[in-house]
């Protein structure tokens, strides 16, 4: 698997990053490798084989719907990089 | 270089020794806090195992728990010891950075669970612990708040990703540590530091409030001086928690029958236990060092009466591969999250919303972070989801089913933990690939979600320590640590924070290492 110039766009667009020249360049050495290595998994015929996503897959849990905090609005806005108000600020988003 | 001697007597107790001198009032809470506090004053600077040092409320804490011990309330056995947590487990109102700029002003709203029982346990929370940025390294050495260095030779790396968790515990700079382990994270930091750790079973420690790397993969754990430590730490933290919606075991691990008292345990022996160990472990990459303490060390469980078997623990090359592939996809999908608006580093070159997004990211993460969610984002994009993903799912479901059966057939299995003992500072940072590789022995157990237990069998030629892992079936934690316990009762290589311990492993004859039982003398 190489990682092209096309790919690599594709790739940092996905991630919401923006690559500078030199890490454009590292990422697409670095990616390339390691994507190789994981070709190693061809070796194994896993045709039909079962997709294990978690370990224990039959142990999801449900709690009923309901709201279980309070308020905190104050608490989770003490961290935020711009507020005003009661809100998160951002950028004006609708023209 | 070589690890100096632990400089108190406070610091050279293991956890549950310091607990018992203080219920008994022989040690004060403050007075165990402040030998601590003051040692990383004078002593951390040359190992840089915490991002944050907790003095105030520490001392603030110890108060407390120490009328709360003077009341004649009834604690834990951990109560009043220091204690130190990775920086990527939130505490209320203490900075929390994931050792990322990312989260650089990040104060926390509220505790983690496993923080939460800490403090309602009565230990004392002195500081956050050093690691790779967001857990993703194995070496300490992608921290945006600079590298750890290995108490044991400080030229070279701790291990990580719980690098400062570990480094804090083998300095004497806090009786017992948590660390997260989500590829060998808490195990490999452990050998390279000659210490214990436990990874336990996937579900059995919540894992609200730890920031999410890869969530089927994340586990906190415990590392400490010996098994006993993390065995008591551990069931402080583990149980059901109704915030994290994989938590499955209703009540916290129970080690009571694990432990026997010391009149016990000289006649304790491992008789009839099944060992299995993975032939395959022991050919290519691993370094003479490792094989030979690893080896060495199934002797001595050998001698203890155990049943050791070699056998061949199939598909087991895939593991790597198939570990990055989904830890890689899962972080893309959990990092999505830092985005610049509710919380963390927002660039100040940001012009509009799309930028805030793209422009904080770039700014705010480190290489390796960018580099995982790379791989991760593209592994899940569309036209390489079933070349990539769904195939590292597949290999997962085969890699479980080989331990599986194994573990049908032994008690437990028998592993090194690393391919070689801790290198050099710098020598491997700028080759991904290999770092991603020495991490074939642990890997494996993250994506069976099963318990595994680290611990010191050895040294090596360099003087550096040797570590294997005991690893079971799911919720085993107790059969493990029991046998580690057997193991570490019978060798000196948990021995090493004694006062009478030889504290130079370069010192000691070349004949006598790397067995687990040489020259550590008592």
């Amino acid at each position: 698997m190489k990682i092209t110039d096309e790919l690599i766009d594709y790739i940092s667009e996905l991630s919401r990053l923006e690559l500078s020249a030199g890490e454009r360049e590292g990422a697409k050495k670095d990616l390339t490798d390691i994507l190789n290595y994981m070709d190693k998994l061809n070796e194994l015929d896993t045709d039909g084989a079962f997709e294990l996503i978690h370990p224990f897959e039959d142990t999801n849990r449900f709690r009923n719907e309901g709201c279980v905090n309070g308020d905190r609005r104050e608490a989770m806005l003490r961290n935020a990089p711009a507020s005003k108000g009661d809100y998160f600020k951002v950028f004006k988003t609708v023209e | 270089m070589e690890l100096k001697k632990i400089s108190s007597e406070i610091r050279r107790l293991t956890a549950l020794e310091l607990g018992e001198k203080i219920k008994r009032r022989e040690i004060g809470c403050a007075e165990a806090v402040k030998d601590y506090l003051e040692a990383i004053k004078t002593e951390d600077r040359a190992f840089h195992a915490y991002i944050t040092v907790m003095e105030e409320e520490a001392y603030r804490q110890a108060e407390e728990i120490q009328k709360r011990i003077d009341r004649g309330e009834s604690l834990s056995p951990l109560a009043g010891v220091p204690v130190a947590v990775k920086d990527n487990i939130c505490t209320k109102d203490a900075r929390t950075t994931a050792g990322s700029k990312m989260l650089a002003d990040f104060v926390p709203p509220y505790d983690a669970t496993v923080v939460e029982k800490l403090r309602q346990a009565g230990t004392v929370i002195i500081g956050k612990a050093n690691l790779d940025e967001f857990a993703m390294g194995g070496s300490t050495e992608t921290s945006y708040y600079g590298i750890t260095r290995n108490p044991w030779d400080t030229e070279r790396v701790p291990g990580g990703s719980s690098g400062g968790s570990a480094a804090a515990v083998a300095a004497g700079l806090a009786a017992f540590a948590l660390g997260s382990d989500t590829g060998g994270s808490i195990r490999q930091p452990c050998a390279f530091c000659n210490l214990t750790g436990i990874k336990p079973t996937y579900g059995s420690v919540s894992r609200y409030g730890l920031m999410a790397y890869a969530s089927s993969l994340d586990q906190i754990g415990t590392i400490g001086k010996n098994v006993r430590d993390c065995a008591a730490a551990l069931s402080v933290i583990s149980g059901y928690d109704d915030k994290d919606s994989t938590s499955v075991m209703q009540t916290p691990f129970d080690f009571s029958g694990s432990f026997p008292g010391d009149a016990a345990v000289s006649g304790r022996r491992l008789t009839g236990l099944k060992i299995g160990l993975p032939q395959n472990y022991f050919d290519g990459g691993i370094s003479n060092d490792v094989k030979s303490a690893v080896l060495e060390a199934a002797k001595t469980f050998q001698a203890l009466g155990a049943d050791v078997e070699e056998f061949e623990l199939p598909a087991s090359e895939y593991a790597v591969p198939a570990y990055y592939i989904i830890a890689c996809a899962e972080a893309s999908s959990n990092l999505s999250r830092y985005d610049g608006v509710k919380y963390g580093y927002r660039s100040e070159q940001a012009k509009d919303l799309t930028e805030i997004f793209f422009r904080s990211r770039s700014e705010g993460f480190g290489k390796e972070v960018k580099r995982r969610i790379m791989l991760g984002s593209f592994v899940l994009s569309s036209g390489y989801f079933d070349a990539y993903y769904k195939k590292a799912l597949q290999v997962r479901g085969l890699i479980k089913a080989g331990y599986d059966k194994a573990l049908q057939k032994y008690d437990m299995i028998l592993s090194p933990v690393t391919p070689t003992t801790a290198y050099p500072v710098g020598s491997q940072i700028e080759d991904p690939l290999t770092m991603y590789m020495a991490d074939v022995y642990t890997v494996s157990v993250n994506l069976s979600g099963l318990p595994a237990v680290a611990l010191p069998c050895g040294f090596g030629r360099a003087g550096m320590p040797v570590g294997m892992q005991l690893i079971g079936t799911a919720f085993s934690e107790a059969l493990l640590a029991g046998a580690a316990d057997v193991y570490q009762q019978h060798s000196d290589s948990s021995s090493w924070f004694r006062e009478d311990a030889g504290h130079h492993p370069a010192d000691r004859a070349e004949a006598e290492i790397p067995n687990g039982k040489g020259g550590r003398g008592k």
